[in-house]
């Protein structure tokens, strides 16, 4: 069974019996993430790629108190241009913009006209990011603000609590009633990893996730202890790929919070080029949460291109 | 060249290949190489070639060592150590410490001199083998420097010689010259002919950090120089290879007291219970088999599932394999690299064909261009299916389902073979009933291959015996502090006529001595007797050899089931019963052996739950547990002197560890131990703990030694006694223990010496962790 990737996850029934004799050997996973990243290497054009690869699957982030919508029409500037054109060139590549820029639902409007006449979408974070602690009603609210401000793409979080008390029903209603508040935009779930603590936890709310209807799942919320991991991305994307022998739908993965080098962004794609295939190396289907990552990609790919390692003040800022 | 544009499209993986240009220019400066000797290099002789089998490429030429050059690194090793004994601990320490750092410091070169060499990926050299190498020396380091004090009255052997395979050439170096040096031992080592080269480069090492001339010698070539190395005058041989050239040097060494350790072949079951993670299982399938293109003697090759998660594993297990890539070696994202040598990839064709021919399916598994082989396994493979009973060596697992933990456990133990075992549930309670179920020496619970430089390593059955790593791996190199040897009396021929004028008191009843088999006393199968002690005894022989070993296998579950406490009480119970038939027993032995009897009792009563395993802090995040672990069934032929100290001594550190026995008592003698086997009646030894076969001792110590289902054998005599019996052991790779004592009855004639040879040493993985990294665990 396998449906189109253009096709949306309809999500299923809740089904526990998916997903409730799952057990996680965290051991065997944290030995796997650990050696899958000494079994694969890039070099030269081949690193140079998967760099860029990596450029183009990042939701550019910004959520912090301090945000302004000049703050974040910069942010949108780099996001439609986040390696400098000439090395662009010098690569033979036309042209590359990341895969979205993410944002809170009141800086929306702000993205949302910057990046207009562009292909770029505008995530959103809702639903009482990051602690979700907020009455139902009003998560569902702020879905639907976000969507009317255009965003395109919304990343919600899910109630922890639920997930530690094993209330898998009651997390699965909330998800399906945020998945519906998000009419044709795309719901990115936030499991906050760092917060469920145990693997299987993880593997669990990763099926309720996507049975409820999740067009992806996501690490975290950049706020958590700790964000995203290789042994918890490994554990989500066996998730991802048993949902998709089941019922035949890709469902997407976005790690967000732990990336912060190039060489992160590359253990990250092999991870996913390993675990799940090729296919779930395009933005439909791979975001990467970050903001300070894309910088120490262009310092790698002006090396590339250069062969100088640059300094900060070179690179544009985002 | 590829876009960049174009690669972001197909996004493949491009070569990444390490420069090996640093190494071909030192073998070329280099070779042709000659035999390491007593500090330098020897000129030159007789040279072959050493090949890259990932690319046919010839890397050097080493040199065929004769027995000539054997004999001459001999003479070198003997002559040097004595000095390095005498060095002492520190000095040998530093050495030690010095070898790690250096290999520390060189482990690039070396890492790619072992890729070249043999074929296996760069990851796996890189990541694996040289790491575990520099642990082994510092460990070692750590040993030496400790050596007075952990081993107090020990002594080194003297030479080691040691024979080492090719599918980890530098790694098995270590394991070998690490702990030899580290006790005291010289070493003549003799690297595989298709890998000679990280050898080689180590003897170099042992240059430049100042090794005493003559400590480590290296002398290379192929089966011919090995059998030299264990024809020469060495003290000891250490072996890992294959079961057939075990079994051989075995036979060589009968008779001699020459100590051997043998690591040899396996065909290790790899068991997935229903309640498994079976993502890990699959990983560890990875990590197993497919890890040095499966030429790995303790790779988990028979994959046993259970029926209700079968389909879903092998679902993931092929779509895990199908990632695999198969390459150069050289290329940091190649997962299997070449077969060692054209041989090694048609040996393993032809098994293969053979399993396909008996009715397997072989999934995967396509012969490549040159030495490649792409992984695979065979399936629907029937128990007696070569592939199923061969050690196929190569990247070609089997894969059989299983219903029941029951016969889980069965079909893990339906081998020649007991070298490792891995076994894969989420359930502790499970986990480690299975690991204690399983013979074997080592298992890895939930994981698979871990190898650390504190955790001993070795096997079981046909996969021979000794322990390498840790403080059991010292022990083999090393002798205890010895008791007085004494030479034991030569029986008299056996003669079915009484001696005259001893038929016994004519007031009391006939007494009729029988054999003691299954905790009844049984009439001779032959229905002969024969004369001794003025009576006649049964005549035993084969068949009720035979029938002991059965009681004993069917007497033992329930005596180790026991417990170390249940058995300390009975051996007290036995000393009881003991002290009240003296007198009886006085008939048959003297007073200083029932007072010896009694005593033993009470000192194996005693330490019947203190000889401990250990723990061992070999990683972090595991916990790995060396238990002390009966044979099962032991043979005992006791001494012809010492009739009932001789007896007790033997077979109650035996059976205090949970094992059964079948005794052969003093041939001459017997009615010592035949009277002690109604006391054993009446003190709550379990039915067929102890059987007890009285005969002529040859005959019977043959037949315990030609019997397939005994575990361990202990024989008392002369080296024409124990030559042929120690050849046939051979056969099955059963351990022999010759004990000798002057004085049965003396105090140092117990110990732990005993209870160490009465127990083999099985080591358990098992690694924590209920939270991942850098959120608190403790495993971290």
């Amino acid at each position: 069974m396998d449906m189109a990737t253009t096709q949306r996850n309809p999500g299923t029934d809740l089904t526990p019996e998916w997903f409730d004799r799952i057990a996680v050997n965290t051991p065997a996973a944290e030995r796997r993430a650990s050696s899958l990243t000494a079994r694969r290497s890039l070099k030269k054009e081949w690193q140079a790629a998967w760099l860029l690869n990596a450029v183009r699957c990042i939701d550019l982030t910004t959520l912090s108190g301090d945000d302004t919508p000049d703050r974040v029409a910069r942010l949108c500037a780099k996001a439609l241009q986040p390696i400098a054109p000439e090395q662009l060139a010098a690569m033979g590549v036309k042209s590359l913009t990341t895969g979205a820029v993410c944002v809170y639902p009141t800086m929306v409007e702000a993205a949302r006209r910057a990046l207009a006449g562009s292909a770029v979408p505008v995530a959103s974070v809702a639903t009482g990011f990051p602690a979700g602690l907020m009455p139902l009603d009003l998560r569902l609210a702020e879905i639907r603000y976000a969507r009317d401000e255009g965003a395109d793409e919304i990343d919600i979080v899910i109630s922890r609590a639920l997930v530690l008390c094993g209330d898998w029903s009651a997390l699965y209603d909330e998800l399906c009633a945020m998945r519906e508040a998000c009419g044709p935009a795309l719901m990115k779930a936030i499991l906050a990893t760092g917060e469920l603590k145990t693997l299987t936890n993880v593997a669990r709310a990763s099926h309720v996730a996507m049975q409820a209807g999740a067009d992806f799942i996501k690490t975290s919320t950049g706020k958590e202890p700790v964000n995203a991991t290789l042994p918890v991305s490994l554990v989500m994307l066996r998730a991802i790929r048993d949902y998709h022998d089941r019922t035949g739908f890709r469902v997407g993965f976005k790690p967000a919070g732990g990336l912060k080098t190039a060489k992160d962004a590359l253990n990250w794609q092999v991870l996913m080029a390993e675990e799940l295939g090729r296919d779930w190396l395009r933005p439909s289907l791979f975001r990467i949460g970050a903001s300070s990552l894309l910088g120490d990609i262009e310092r790698q790919i002006s090396h590339y291109v250069t062969g100088r390692y640059a300094a900060s003040s070179r690179l544009t800022m985002g | 060249m590829t876009s960049v544009s174009e690669i972001m499209e197909s996004m493949e993986y491009g070569p990444s290949v390490e420069d090996a240009s640093a190494v071909r220019e030192w073998l070329k400066a280099r070779g042709p190489f000659g035999h390491f000797i007593g500090g330098s290099f020897t000129k030159p002789a007789e040279s072959f070639d050493s090949i890259d089998p990932a690319r046919s490429e010839v890397l050097a030429q080493v040199s065929q060592g004769s027995a000539k050059d054997v004999a001459r690194a001999v003479r070198a090793a003997r002559k040097a150590q004595p000095g390095w004994a005498a060095l002492g601990g520190h000095e040998r320490a530093r050495f030690l410490y010095a070898i790690a750092r250096t290999i520390q410091k060189r482990e690039r070169f070396l890492s790619v001199l072992e890729t070249l060499d043999n074929g296996k990926p760069l990851r796996e050299s890189r990541d694996i083998d040289v790491p575990l190498v520099v642990r082994h020396f510092y460990h070692h380091a750590g040993w030496a420097e400790l050596r007075d004090s952990e081993f107090p009255g020990h002594a080194p052997l003297g030479v080691c010689g040691q024979i080492i395979p090719w599918n980890f050439p530098l790694l098995m170096l270590a394991w070998k010259v690490a702990p030899a040096l580290a006790a005291g031992n010289t070493v003549v080592l003799k690297p595989a002919e298709y890998t000679s080269l990280t050898a080689l480069a180590f003897a170099e090492i042992c240059q430049q950090v100042g090794l005493p001339a003559g400590v480590v010698n290296i002398v290379t070539g192929d089966g011919a120089t090995g059998a030299a190395l264990v024809a020469a005058e060495v003290d000891k041989i250490a072996f890992t290879g294959s079961t057939e050239v075990g079994r051989q040097i075995a036979r060589t060494l009968a008779g001699t007291s020459q100590r051997l350790t043998l690591e040899l072949g396996g065909k290790s079951p790899f068991v997935v219970m229903d309640d498994a993670d079976l993502d890990a299982a699959v990983e560890g399938v990875v990590d197993s088999i497919w890890f040095n293109q499966g030429q790995v003697c303790c790779a988990g090759s028979r994959i046993l599932v259970a029926e209700a998660v079968a389909d879903r594993f092998e679902h993931l297990l092929q779509m895990r394999m199908a990632k695999l890539r198969v390459g150069p070696p050289l290329d940091k994202s190649t997962d299997v690299g070449a077969i060692v040598h054209p041989v090694q990839k048609q040996r393993i064709a032809q098994i293969c064909a053979a399993a396909v021919a008996a009715g397997a399916e072989l999934v995967g598994g396509a012969e490549g261009q040159g030495c490649f082989i792409a992984p695979g396994y065979l399936r629907n493979i029937a128990p007696g299916n070569p592939g199923m009973t061969e050690e196929i060596f190569g990247p070609i697992a089997t894969l059989s389902t299983f219903r029941t933990p029951d016969e889980a456990a069965d079909l893990a133990n339906s081998t020649h073979y007991g070298l490792a075992a891995s076994v894969w549930s989420e359930s502790a309670t499970v986990a480690t009933d299975m690991a204690a179920r399983i013979k074997a020496g080592v298992v890895w619970v939930n994981s698979a291959n871990l190898f650390d430089a504190a955790a001993p390593f070795g096997g079981v059955r046909d996969s021979g015996y000794g322990r390498e790593g840790g403080h059991e791996g010292m022990l083999d190199y090393l002798r205890a502090p010895a008791m007085k040897p004494g030479r034991d009396s030569t029986p008299a021929a056996v003669s079915a006529v009484p001696d005259s004028g001893s038929s016994g008191d004519p007031a009391q009843i006939d007494r009729t001595a029988k054999l003691y088999i299954g905790g009844a006393q049984k009439r001779p199968d032959a229905g002969a007797s024969y004369a001794a002690q003025g009576q006649l005894v049964p005549l035993g022989g084969r068949k009720d050899i035979r029938n002991a070993v059965e009681a004993a296998h069917a007497g033992r579950g329930k005596w180790a089931g026991l417990g170390a406490h249940g058995r300390a009480q009975v051996l007290y119970f036995l000393a009881e019963n003991l002290s009240q038939r003296r007198e009886e027993l006085a008939a048959f032995a003297p007073a200083s052996e029932i007072d010896c009897a009694i005593r033993r009792c009470f000192f194996y009563a005693g330490f019947a739950d203190k000889f401990d395993g250990r723990t061992v802090a070999a990683k972090p995040g595991h916990l790995v547990t060396v238990l002390h672990e009966p044979h099962g069934v032991m043979g005992v032929v006791c001494p012809n002197d010492a009739p009932l100290a001789g007896f007790v001594s033997l077979v109650l550190p035996a059976i205090a560890m949970g094992n059964a026995v079948v005794a052969v008592p003093s041939q001459d003698r017997p009615m010592a131990a035949l009277t002690l086997a109604q006391v054993l009646d009446c003190s709550d030894v379990s039915a067929g703990v102890v059987n007890m076969i009285t005969g002529p001792r040859e005959e019977l110590a043959l037949a315990l030694a030609r019997h397939d289902d005994v575990q361990a054998l202990w024989a008392v005599g002369p080296a024409e006694l124990l030559r042929p019996v120690e050849e046939a052991a051979a056969q099955v790779l059963t351990p022999v223990c010759a004990p000798s004592a002057k004085d049965w009855t003396a105090a140092e004639v117990e110990g732990r010496e005993f209870l160490r040879a009465a127990t083999r040493t099985k080591t358990i993985w098992l690694p924590y962790g209920a939270l991942p990294a850098g959120t608190g665990s403790a495993a971290y």
